[in-house]
């Protein structure tokens, strides 16, 4: 068993407070990634799950065992870096043997030229080599062993790094951004080969991450940070269709997320752009919020009609299946981005008048706090939190 | 002077470079290749001027007056042939130069590095004062070495000097430390390790801050966390470049030292403390034998290169660079 307990989590460095108050379970083989921005506290929270960090309040808990003050080799985890941080002067074998040599054989054992002659030392070494070529066939770099890292290839270093890590069969792998230093090729392929990995071995996975692919295809769940703070746990597919916050709406999907500042005009009817769209949620009438609609919610309609946006078109990208259609709706001050299929929707040339009808199911409605309202949700007109600007 | 060896060589890669591409362009048309032979020769014509007055000339003339009996000041010479060369193989204090040199290096060298590496491992493991232990440390490579040398003189010497008189008040045994055969040589190691502490201290400081943080992380959960072990698996491996350099910066000062022997034990007492670059001096500028100085300083000539080309091409097997 080696779930992760993470409970009250605060770190600060200097003034500057990186994570506040943290707290997160995560289950026993399950692939959880951080995903965030750069700053927002995911590789400081995977750093002190390491043991590299010191938090300053909070406790970790790995396999049921408070960890808190353990140094990071008696932690049972390994970590994969985003260098690698392999050790550019060991040949392939040496830097995959090095967890098993530092932890089965002595300081002397290790010495070079006389270390091997110790008595006791033999049978360990050969016991190592016999795991590192299993490690390195099961991950392909059997004939790369004798080189160096330097003469390796960025995904070849990548898999000698996993190498090093799972060679001695840790409880939790940490990894850091372990794919941002390849080519976007290769970062798919290995990709899938790090799901691949994790579903043979089982164990559970922390993994951080700025890339919102990654962490879509990886996780079981994603973990959605910033600022130091969670912003919402959820399997990728709720994280992306039904986001807790405006700033997980925002930091998901490619298009980005269309935002509109729009009024209330009756009780489940909202003005948007010139035009009435139902909403499911119950809203004081006259309060603004903000309405967050995904390219793909718009569909391409023939005639404009009752909840449907007219807008002229200023631009079109073709993306194969699909087009994105970036258009000026009629009333609005901004432009939106429609995500349209490219067999359902006709020619569409710049310049042309365009209406798009929008499922009132998918639209994401969010208080002026940047908070979701859901359908039960009530928002009071006269609400008494602080307004924030999201523009 | 094998340092300038060196800047010879890499002065001499663009001719090198100009010919080349003029050899592969044979197929263009004659006019342009010529025009750019004539700037390739106009960019490089400084540095081969300087060159060819100030190193290969000068070294021409050695040859020269390596093969004859000229003395110094005198208005003719006549050839000898070898006559200088066997002359120096034969001779006691040639021998006993060589000798304290290679000693002397033999001390210098690893005294240097392992110092510098230590004080330099000292002061980035702590975060006070660093600035001052840099330049305290630093000091003596920024100094004067006639000055520093004749301060030395002053605390070794026997009866007022600071060195006896802290040895005595302490009970330990007192010595003439510049003026007996067997402590004169080591003396004027600990003061060359002295004087090139500070640079080799520098050097690694530099080197040490240049080694990614990750790797240590790496380290600390593959569990390497002991500091011999993050010594060993980490700090040394990554100052392999910088030690290399430390080394043969190091060799080639020993090698030349003069000033502290010049003015501290005049090579003396006997031949105890006299090196190559002193005999060197002594024969040609003393004595006046500018043709056997000449001989010594080909022989110190070829050992100082033949040593760096050793050094480099075994070092550089062992060291990795990034």
């Amino acid at each position: 068993m080696s779930g992760i307990t993470i409970t009250n989590i605060r770190k600060s460095f200097g003034a500057t407070r990186v994570l506040h108050d943290v707290s997160l379970s995560i289950a026993d083989g399950e692939f959880l990634t951080l995903l965030g921005p750069s700053g927002c506290g995911k590789s400081t929270l995977l750093r002190i799950l390491a043991g590299l960090e010191v938090q300053d309040t909070g406790s970790i808990e790995i396999g049921g065992r408070v960890v808190d003050g353990v140094r990071p080799k008696r932690r049972d985890v390994a970590m994969v870096f985003q260098s690698y941080a392999l050790y550019p002067h060991m040949s392939v074998a040496a830097n995959i043997a090095l967890p098993l040599r530092m932890r089965r054989l002595s300081r002397a054992q290790r010495l070079p030229l006389i270390g091997r002659w110790l008595p006791g030392s033999g049978p360990v070494m050969s016991g190592i080599e016999v795991e590192v070529s299993r490690t390195a066939e099961a991950l392909g770099i059997a004939h790369l062993l004798n080189r160096k890292p330097g003469q390796l290839s960025g995904g070849q270093r990548q898999r000698v790094a996993v190498g090093r890590a799972m060679v001695r069969h840790p409880a939790v792998f940490l990894m850091d951004e372990p794919l941002s230093n390849l080519d976007a090729k290769l970062r798919v392929q290995m990709r899938a080969e790090i799901k691949d990995l994790h579903s043979r071995l089982g164990v559970t996975f922390v993994y951080v991450t700025h890339d919102q692919a990654e962490a879509m295809t990886l996780s079981d769940r994603v973990v959605v940070m910033r600022d130091g703070e969670m912003l919402q746990v959820a399997p990728p597919q709720e994280i992306y269709a039904d986001p807790n916050d405006i700033r997980v709406a925002e930091f998901l999907g490619s298009p980005k997320i269309n935002m509109v500042d729009a009024t209330m005009r009756e009780p489940g009817l909202v003005d948007l752009a010139g035009s009435a769209l139902s909403v499911a949620c119950e809203i004081a009438p006259g309060s603004r919020f903000t309405v967050g609609i995904r390219p793909e919610a718009f569909q391409f309609a023939e005639h404009s009609g009752p909840g449907v946006i007219t807008g002229s078109v200023r631009m079109v990208e073709h993306m194969g299946s699909d087009l994105f259609v970036y258009f000026d709706p009629c009333g609005l001050q901004q432009p939106l981005i429609a995500r349209l299929s490219a067999e359902r929707a006709p020619h569409i040339v710049t310049g042309q008048t365009l209406h798009v009808s929008v499922r009132s199911d998918q639209l994401l409605v969010f208080n002026r706090d940047g908070r979701r309202v859901r359908a039960r949700d009530v928002l009071s007109a006269h609400s008494s939190t602080p307004v924030r600007e999201w523009a | 002077m094998s340092a300038s060896l060196n800047a010879v060589s890499r002065l001499a890669q663009p001719a090198e470079g100009v010919a080349g591409k003029l050899s592969s362009r044979v197929s263009l048309p004659r006019r342009h290749s010529l025009h750019e032979a004539m700037w390739g020769w106009a960019l490089i014509a400084p540095a081969l001027i300087f060159l060819v007055v100030l190193f290969f000339l000068p070294v021409v003339g050695v040859f020269v007056i390596a093969f004859s009996d000229w003395q110094f000041g005198a208005s003719s010479l006549s050839f000898v042939g070898l006559a200088n060369f066997r002359e120096v193989i034969f001779d006691e204090g040639f021998r006993a130069s060589l000798i304290n040199t290679v000693v002397y290096v033999a001390m210098v060298v690893p005294g240097t590095v392992l110092a510098g590496l230590l004080i330099a491992l000292l002061i980035e493991s702590s975060h006070s004062c660093r600035a001052l232990y840099r330049a305290v440390h630093f000091l003596p490579f920024m100094a004067t070495a006639t000055a520093m040398a004749i301060s030395w003189e002053a605390l070794l010497h026997p009866t007022i000097g600071l060195v006896n008189h802290s040895l005595a008040a302490l009970g330990l045994p007192v010595a003439n430390w510049l003026r007996d055969e067997t402590t004169a040589l080591p003396v004027l190691a600990v003061i060359g390790i002295w004087q090139n502490l500070g640079y080799a201290m520098v050097l690694f400081m530099a080197g040490l801050k240049s080694i990614p943080l990750d790797l240590y992380d790496a380290a600390d959960v593959d569990g390497a966390d002991h500091w011999l072990d993050r010594l060993r698996t980490v700090t040394i491996p990554m100052l392999g470049p910088v030690s290399m350099f430390v080394v043969i910066v190091v060799a080639l000062r020993a090698f030349e030292t003069f000033d502290t022997i010049q003015i501290l034990t005049q090579g003396g007492p006997g031949h105890s403390s006299e090196m190559l670059l002193f005999t060197i001096y002594r024969e040609s500028f003393e004595y006046l034998r500018a043709g056997y100085g000449a001989a010594v300083a080909i022989v110190f000539l070829a050992i100082v290169v033949a040593l760096t080309l050793l050094q480099a091409r075994s070092m550089d097997k062992r060291v990795h660079y990034q």
